[in-house]
């Protein structure tokens, strides 16, 4: 009894952790994201609130809190009440698997750093994170709105070509670390990174996440200066803020999945292994935040081909690559 | 496609050192109410109305200027004083759709509107921004310190007709009949 109760308590306390860090990252992202955006095209960005603009993510929830929550007159009111929700929660609930550190002992117990270790994390990863485009879709249905459904259209078709290219370009993960346990998957990088052992899954992975993250070169369901907003054109207020904070929350989940299936995890040199996990993501972050800043959006049809011409291909070929290379190793 | 291949692989990576490097130059941006930019001598902002080398009201009321006004701002009620002159009675330029085209000051035919370079006009009240004569009359020529209408066109108010410099006497008509 007294064992589940301190199972649960543990539990809880992970996840008040990581829920309480992963929206002040994803908080303070946005910033970063508006400060380097600006320095990159030699403006200043935020800089009013408070010293050097860092009371700007208070001022903003703020002022969406106080907002006007509005429901347009044709929307179907509870499909686009809840679409706002999936979003957000199905980016944190990915974490949940996330390991950010080594198994640490507490009371002769020895406790992942992770909400769960679940063996099969890599499965639910995809699973999850492929109904985070529910949001994006029965949003934007929901509205009632033409550009809004556009939007909502678009990533649909836009989940369907990268989504497999980024499940096949994790099969190699798997069979180097021949687990589907995150946790495994870090261990295996102890020494090496796969980043070095297998650049090209890691590509086609960098690519696939950024097209799942809706952000520019891949944010076709937004494209503000097309669609108006896209799927959240009809948006206001909180439930805008829902979305764009869970655009933020996933780009922290898909910045530790990159780290954990490619980058080490937490392995580094010196400083605490928290740190280094810390680190890693946060300069995937900075990564997607340069690429922003440099590339214009492709185009829906060149997403398609890109999609199913070059990464399905590359991937599969990779997957094979491989496994002739690991059994030849007699792996 | 393969032809362009390097020059679109050279267009994709390029962007990434463009914005390095502007990561580590300085801002172009002015921080206003710090600091203020140098505006050109010949910025187009607040409108003021303008008096001539002697004194009066340049201003004739003829209208030019609020037909000229794309977003007819500008209106007026003429009137003419005792001696010929006319003038505007009252004169409201409405500054909450005043856009600083200038298109007023081009049509004027007595160079009584002109533009400013105060462009700092903003406040909460709208009503604030619905300038009467008095807020527009200015008591200097503006951009032009020697251009009177009334000397140049003929018309006997600051002199007996024909009598400015440049005009010559008006003809007597019947004096051409045969
Ligand atoms: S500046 Fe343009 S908009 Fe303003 S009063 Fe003159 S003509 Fe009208
Ligand atoms: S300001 Fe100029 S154009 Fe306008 S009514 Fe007066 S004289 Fe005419």
């Amino acid at each position: 009894m007294a064992d589940t109760l301190f199972t649960v308590v543990l539990i809880l306390a992970k996840l008040a952790l990581i829920f309480g860090v992963v929206l002040f990252m994803a908080a303070y992202l946005v910033l970063a994201e508006r400060k380097i955006l600006g320095r990159m095209q030699l403006r200043y960005g935020p800089n009013r609130v408070g010293p050097f603009g860092l009371m700007q993510p208070l001022a903003d929830v703020i002022k969406l809190l106080t907002k006007e929550d509005f429901l347009p007159a044709r929307a179907d009111k509870w499909l686009f009440l809840v679409a706002p929700g999936i979003t957000a929660v199905t980016a944190l609930l990915v974490f949940a698997v996330v390991p950010f550190g080594p198994t640490i002992e507490v009371f002769g117990r020895t406790i992942p750093a992770a909400v769960v270790d679940l063996n099969v994390g890599v499965l639910y990863f995809l699973g999850v994170s492929s109904m985070a485009v529910y949001g994006v879709v029965l949003g934007g249905w929901a509205s009632c709105s033409k550009y809004s459904l556009l939007g909502s259209v678009r990533g649909l078709s836009q989940m369907v070509s990268y989504e497999l290219s980024l499940g096949l370009s994790l099969v190699p993960v798997i069979m180097m670390a021949r687990s589907f346990s995150l946790h495994d998957i870090v261990m295996a990088q102890a020494s090496v990174p796969f980043l070095l052992l297998n650049p090209v899954a890691c590509f086609v992975f960098l690519i696939c996440i950024l097209a799942e993250s809706n952000r520019i070169p891949f944010d076709l369901p937004e494209a503000e200066n097309e669609l108006v907003g896209g799927f959240h054109t009809e948006y206001s207020g909180m439930r805008f803020g829902l979305f764009f904070v869970g655009e933020y929350i996933n780009l922290v989940v898909l910045g530790s999945l990159m780290t954990v299936f490619f980058l080490g995890g937490w392995h580094g040199p010196w400083l605490p292994p928290v740190v280094w996990f810390l680190i890693k993501v946060l300069m995937v972050c900075g990564l997607f935040i340069w690429i922003r800043a440099c590339l214009p959006r492709l185009r829906y049809d060149q997403l398609m081909n890109l999609g199913w011409k070059v990464l399905l291909p590359v991937s599969l070929l990779n997957i094979l690559v491989t496994g002739a290379v690991l059994l030849g190793l007699g792996l | 496609m393969s032809r362009h291949v390097f020059r679109d692989i050279r267009g994709t990576l390029q962007p990434f050192w463009v914005t390095l490097r502007n990561l580590f130059r300085k801002p172009v941006t002015v921080q206003y109410p710090e600091q203020k930019q140098q505006l050109p001598e010949r910025y187009r902002a607040r409108l003021i109305l303008t008096r001539d080398p002697d004194g009066g009201e340049r201003c004739v009321a003829c209208h030019l200027c609020s037909a000229a006004c794309p977003v007819d701002c500008i209106s007026m009620q003429a009137t003419e004083a005792a001696d010929g002159r006319r003038y505007a009675a009252w004169f409201r330029i409405n500054f909450t759709r005043c856009i600083f085209c200038g298109l007023c000051t081009e049509a004027c035919p007595t160079k009584a509107i002109q533009v400013t370079a105060d462009f700092e006009l903003a406040g909460r009240d709208p009503l604030k921004l619905v300038y009467e004569k008095v807020d527009l009359l200015v008591d200097h020529c503006g951009n032009d310190n020697s251009y009177n209408f009334y000397h140049q066109t003929g018309i006997g108010v600051t002199a007996p007709r024909g009598e400015n410099p440049q005009e010559t006497k008006p003809m007597d008509v019947k004096d051409l009949m045969p």
